[in-house]
């Protein structure tokens, strides 16, 4: 079976006056239908521009797609004119930001904003995209939809809000779902609400999710895959248990040394990750993560690590072997 | 800390916020209840968490504690002196022993300052060293949390997040206060730095002696940090007891609602575990519900609970819980 979603070689950069901003280096991944991959890395590791190139949202300029391809259903969203992608775009991939508040449109009802995708897609009339609204809202949990689809995103909480973006995101019935740190602005107690919403939803319309963010545990919960990415590199992939479980590249797993747990007490200090994330507006020669490594070797300064195998359905990109300290 | 002596005494405050209409003649139509009533104690060299969701006060409480609001009604002592009558002098002499990390690096420096005048201004608030002794001292702040005595003419854009946390740090350090508000002082940082901060917290703490009141969401965080937990709802306080305690035994519905919201970093044991997911949102402090505030989403909730205010009281030893039903 062919991937729904293939990324290959992607490479997109930002001209900036300080330089250029190298946001994704080149990587490649696969989504299968009805999975949820995760993507996992640190602000400015180049998780959420990996997907906006997919959906076409990158704004050129500053940015540019320099390299690679992105296949959907046998073809290259990047090659495709505006109208092409706009007929994908919304419909059979859809997208939920991080931030309701901004990302819905304050000035319009949430009605007219929930059937305005419906209208265009669908090709539905206004009364159709109506009812479609009341029944779209009533899945994502949102009471008395009939009242609420008359109100303006400012009556809505956080939690109400990112509900509303899910409903739009759902109402063409994509076969993608990409959102990008949906529950950073939430409480935690609004977060399990929509990662439980989301799990439902995705097991009843078979539907593929990329979920993005920054969080490793609320990942844990709901990815089958997971990709973790660093300075614009993907530096390991894996299944979601293999990589709690037997985490191989060192960022990985001094990221999930340093993170404390609620089910468990710590009683010494946390471990740490020395130093700070990269800029990205210089490439070293070698691997972007050696300077903050504890397992680097002579080899991590002068030569980029390639994704590569080393167990089965487990690919890492480092020149060491964490478990002897010796080069791969 | 079997002989704990109190810091900071909390005693009823209430701090409300009024709501006002009108253009010219602005009158009172409501008053948000930011925090309703709330009393407790913090211990010498503790750090005690305040968790809640947003809105729920915490935030409030830490301010109206250092008197950056004044409270609505009720009592804080620190260190026995009342801070809500005294005069602006004496206040000012005490502001010296208290002080606020908080939790926007990047809104919580001045921009146009250098990082050498924004340390060092507790100094010359206080009148505290002078001349050489003055810029020996931010050297030596600066050292404290690690950021190199070069970058004292360097403004706050040249720092990443974490390094600007440190040097809001350092800032708060200056007067060599006993008492240290830290407003969600991590939330906004990189997962690989909040580590780092963390232990540098912690580092501070047994070297100076630092009190802190920990203001979080991040409940993992703050089981990893602090010895004594208080949960707060909707502008009151509904637990409060030992971490340990809190963890493995919570009381109150909502802190096991809370407990069991935190994800946790291991797929096998997050799927299988039996989640008491909170319907709804909270209500707004405006107009809080009546009886108990978290009535309309506890999954135990009884008549008594909607009519009656739950007694704050210790049900265990040292464990102080606001429910009918604990």
């Amino acid at each position: 079976m062919s991937a729904l979603l293939q990324i290959k070689d992607l490479q997109v950069q930002f001209q900036t006056i300080e330089g250029t901003v190298h946001a994704v280096n080149g990587i490649s991944y696969d989504l299968d239908k009805g999975q949820t991959l995760g993507i996992v890395g640190e602000s400015g590791c180049g998780k959420s521009v990996s997907v906006l190139s997919v959906m076409g949202l990158i704004p050129e300029p500053p940015g540019e797609i320099t390299k690679g391809e992105v296949i959907y259903r046998g073809k290259d969203l990047l090659k495709m004119d505006k109208k092409e992608i706009r007929k994908i775009r919304g419909k059979e991939i859809a997208m939920v930001f991080q931030d309701p508040m901004t990302s819905l449109n304050p000035v319009l009802t949430i009605g007219r904003q929930l059937s305005e995708a419906q209208i265009l897609h669908l090709k539905i009339s206004k009364e159709e995209a109506t009812s479609r609204s009341i029944e779209l809202l009533n899945i994502v949990g949102i009471p008395k939809p009939e009242e609420r689809l008359g109100e303006y995103p400012h009556q809505f909480s956080g939690g109400m809000r990112q509900r509303v973006m899910i409903a739009m995101a759902l109402s063409c019935q994509p076969s993608i779902l990409i959102a990008d740190e949906p529950t950073t602005a939430l409480d935690v107690t609004i977060q399990a609400q929509i990662v439980e919403l989301t799990k439902k939803l995705r097991d009843q319309m078979d539907m593929a999710v990329i979920w993005i963010t920054h969080d490793l545990a609320v990942i844990a919960e709901l990815a089958d895959r997971i990709i973790v990415m660093y300075a614009g590199f993907i530096v390991e992939e894996t299944d979601i248990f293999q990589l709690f479980e037997n985490p191989l590249h060192p960022y990985t797993l001094s990221l999930l040394k340093s993170i404390p747990r609620v089910d468990k007490r710590i009683d010494e200090r946390l471990a740490t990750i020395s130093g700070y994330p990269p800029n990205n507006l210089i490439m070293p020669p070698g691997c972007s993560f050696a300077p903050r490594c504890s397992h680097h070797i002579d080899r991590c300064w002068v030569e980029v690590p390639k994704l590569k195998n080393v167990g089965s359905n487990h690919q890492i990109a480092c020149w060491v072997d964490v478990t002897t300290g010796k080069e791969l | 800390m079997n002989d704990r002596q109190v810091l900071v005494q909390v005693k009823e405050l209430k701090k409300y916020f009024p709501i006002t209409q009108g253009i010219l003649f602005q009158r009172e139509v409501g008053a948000v209840k930011a925090v309703d009533e709330i009393s407790f104690d913090i211990y010498k060299g503790e750090t005690l968490g305040l968790v809640g969701e947003s809105g729920c006060g915490k935030t409030t409480t830490g301010r109206t504690i250092l008197q950056l609001y004044r409270p609505t009604s009720g009592n804080i002592l620190f260190d026995n002196v009342e801070l809500v009558t005294a005069s602006s002098k004496k206040l000012r002499n005490m502001r010296k022993r208290m002080q606020m990390i908080f939790q926007d690096p990047y809104a919580s420096l001045n921009s146009r300052w250098t990082v050498s005048r924004i340390v060092s201004e507790p100094l010359r608030v206080h009148n505290l060293h002078s001349g050489e002794d003055r810029t020996k001292r931010v050297e030596e702040l600066l050292d404290m949390v690690s950021i190199s005595a070069q970058c004292l003419n360097r403004y706050p854009h040249e720092f990443s997040g974490g390094q600007r946390q440190r040097i809001g740090i350092a800032r708060a350090l200056a007067s060599e206060p006993e008492f240290i508000v830290c407003d969600e002082p991590i939330s906004a940082l990189d997962v690989s730095i909040q580590a780092q901060v963390v232990n540098l917290l912690e580092e501070l703490q047994d070297h100076l002696g630092l009190t802190y009141l920990f203001i979080a969401h991040d409940l993992s965080m703050v089981r990893h940090i602090c010895n004594r937990v208080a949960v707060m709802y909707l502008g009151v306080l509904v637990e409060l007891t030992d971490r340990d305690e809190l963890f493995s035994n919570p009381l109150h519905p909502y802190t096991k609602a809370l407990l069991s919201a935190v994800p946790i970093p291991d797929p096998k044991i997050t799927r299988s575990r039996k989640r008491v997911v909170l319907e709804g949102d909270p209500p707004s402090p405006a107009n809080p519900p009546a009886g108990c505030r978290f009535h309309p989403r506890c999954p135990i909730a009884t008549e008594q609970c909607k009519r009656e205010v739950p007694e704050w009281r210790e049900l265990k030893p040292r464990h102080w819980v606001a429910c009918w039903k604990a």
